[in-house]
């Protein structure tokens, strides 16, 4: 990786800091004293079971929840103030990507370059670029007309994350990008965000599966009942194999055994 | 002389095409954000600001304008607040809306034949300061329906991603609210306040039949507005009845044409591509499933050095960025 190693307590070298960080849902803690520095050009997973609270904490870093207790940095200043969001992409957890009006995955895909787009401005020639060529990286390119609503989950999942790569963004936010897309989109997925990644874009990816992804990562941070319980290199050592899938055809006693 | 020549009806066409222009436009975000009874609403509340007009002497295009526009804001500002209540609310304010209306209408000394050319629209009644008023209201509307197009679509179509390219969402959606309020007026000389919200949604939903992207939605809405508003009009003048019901019947009749063609189109494109079959989709979280470390030739203890983390009924050992608890004779992924 190119991240710059020195410079460690400037906090402009960070893409994202997270300090001492709590969220209340509800009025119920969510997430507890969380620490988190991330520095550019860095592919980090946040792993941990549902309901760990790796969504609330990706909301959080890109503003959508406010914290109860201490704060993010996003390149340096704190998200309230932030502004700069064309440097960051993000990829929400949902699979659905449909309003009551039906809309094109160009149309969806053209929402994500909203970011470097002045109000009462007409689309120009780099942003129209900008859309075919995140098309192409997702392999959509031919499905531009058709409307979202009528393309398979894997298939939608892709146009978010087209809609958050084309705006050429420093710092990808992706949640769950990977659950229920079938495995030719995990691929082309994978290809996208490896092709990004070798252009040093920072990445920070929730999965429960990492599945064709598992190489790109440098880094695993693993939330539990709303607190980090790890974080370091995926691989430290190779003293043994990584099972990422699930074992349906396990002798043991079954599934729901923990 | 025929129609055309006539002053009131010359007017009357051009109050027609700004309303079928501008409603199915506002309509066209409303119905993208699931807000299609917004419209109603704002109707409802108007009738308190045309009762007040008639009161106080005023033009009550300009007090229905003012009013609307509040009551919008306030729609907008429970909406936003997504409390449970909201929704209650939201009914006293309709509710209030028109009884106040009727009431103060009664205190104006006007009957129910005043009251019922704002509900349902009036041919005769657009007077030429009246004109003035609703063209430059719905060229206002016209101008940020499409000049901000991309952003109000972003924001109806996916709030919390548009929160993250930075647009001030909560501003966008009260200028929705207040251009639907600003429609309302401008539609209430044609269509009338009752029958407003109809001229919103239902282009709309006859335009979705047959077209399968946002703008060709928005451009076929619009076209099907304008239609149904002109053609009302002239035939409500040749048979002597409100405009309001001719326009909104015309809409729907519409609509049953278009929901008849395009599901004949679906059914034969449908039969000539079938559905491509997909690869089974994998990766769906599964509750908890049982996944075992092979080959794990370290056996953690409570004094082996890796991190312990408890967890439910027993502890895993944070081991090479992997949680791994004890099962049996083997070591679990947790
Ligand atoms: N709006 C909410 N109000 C109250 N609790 C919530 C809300 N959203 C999520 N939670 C709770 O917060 C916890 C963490 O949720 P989340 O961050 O979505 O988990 P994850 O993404 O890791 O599955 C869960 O226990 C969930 O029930
Ligand atoms: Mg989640
Ligand atoms: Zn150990
Ligand atoms: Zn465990
Ligand atoms: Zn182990
Ligand atoms: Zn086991």
């Amino acid at each position: 990786m190119t991240a710059p190693l020195d410079a460690d307590h400037d906090t402009a070298a960070k893409a994202v800091q997270v300090t001492d960080l709590s969220v209340d849902l509800g009025g119920r803690p969510v997430l507890r004293g969380v620490d988190l520095q991330i520095r550019p050009g860095e592919v980090v997973a946040v792993l941990g079971t549902n309901g760990s609270g790796k969504s609330t904490l990706i909301k959080t870093v890109v503003g959508l929840l406010p914290a109860a207790r201490g704060e993010v940095r996003l390149f340096g200043t704190p998200v309230p103030r932030f502004r700069q969001w064309k440097r960051v992409g993000y990829v929400p957890q949902r699979i659905t990507a449909a309003g009551g009006v039906p809309a094109t995955v160009y149309e969806v895909v053209s929402s994500g370059l909203l970011s470097r787009r002045r109000l009462f401005a007409p689309l120009g020639a780099a942003g129209k670029a900008a859309i075919e060529d995140a098309l192409r990286v997702v392999d959509m390119a031919d499905r531009r007309k058709d409307a979202v609503a009528e393309l398979s989950g894997g298939q939608q999942q892709r146009v978010l994350i087209a809609r958050a790569l084309v705006s050429d963004p420093e710092l990808l936010i992706l949640d769950e990008p990977t659950a229920g897309v079938d495995l030719a989109s995990q691929q082309i997925f994978a290809d996208a965000i490896r092709e990004r990644v070798a252009r040093g874009t920072t990445v920070v990816m929730v999965s429960h599966d990492l599945g064709p992804m598992d190489a790109l990562i440098d880094r695993s941070v693993i939330l539990r009942r709303g607190r980090i319980v790890y974080d370091g290199p995926p691989h430290a050592s190779q003293t043994h194999a990584h099972v990422h899938h699930t074992h349906a055809d396990s002798d043991d006693s079954g599934w729901l055994t923990s | 002389m025929t129609l055309f020549e006539l002053e009131f009806m010359q007017r009357a066409l051009i109050a027609g095409l700004l309303t079928g222009l501008s409603a199915p436009a506002i309509g066209t975000y409303l119905v993208q954000r699931r807000l299609s009874l917004m419209g109603d609403g704002i109707g409802h509340i108007a009738i308190t600001g045309v009762a007040l007009g008639l009161l106080t002497g005023t033009a009550p295009v300009l007090t229905a304008v003012i009013v609307a526009i509040a009551g919008a804001t306030a729609i907008e500002l429970v909406r936003a607040r997504g409390k449970a209540s909201g929704d209650v609310a939201l009914a006293l304010l309709f509710y209030g809306g028109i009884a106040g209306g009727v009431l103060l209408i009664g205190l104006a000394g006007q009957g129910a034949a005043t009251l019922n050319t704002y509900l349902f629209g009036s041919l005769t009644t657009v007077s030429a300061s009246d004109l003035y008023v609703v063209v430059g209201l719905a060229v206002a509307v016209l101008v940020i329906a499409i000049g901000l197009g991309p952003q109000l679509f972003a924001v109806c179509q996916d709030e919390e991603f548009a929160r993250v390219t930075g647009l001030r969402v909560q501003l966008l959606n009260l200028l929705i609210a207040v251009m639907a309020a600003v429609t309302v007026t401008v539609a209430m000389r044609t269509v009338g306040l009752l029958l407003v919200s109809a001229l919103m949604v239902v282009p709309v939903a006859t335009a979705q039949q047959i077209t399968r992207s946002f703008r060709s939605t928005f451009v076929t809405a619009c076209a099907i507005g304008v239609t149904a508003c002109l053609a009302g009009i002239i035939t409500s003048y040749n048979a002597n009845v409100a405009p309001g019901a001719t326009i909104v019947v015309l809409a729907l009749a519409g609509f049953v044409v278009a929901a008849t063609v395009g599901t004949l189109l679906r059914r034969r494109s449908g039969r000539i591509a079938p559905l491509d079959d997909e690869e089974p989709e994998v990766g769906v979280p599964a509750p908890a499933p049982h996944v075992v470390s092979p080959t794990h030739p370290h056996a953690h203890n409570p004094d082996c050095g890796h991190k312990k983390v408890e967890h439910g009924d027993h502890v895993d050992y944070v081991h090479d960025g992997h949680l791994h608890a004890a099962h049996g004779d083997h070591w679990d992924e947790h």
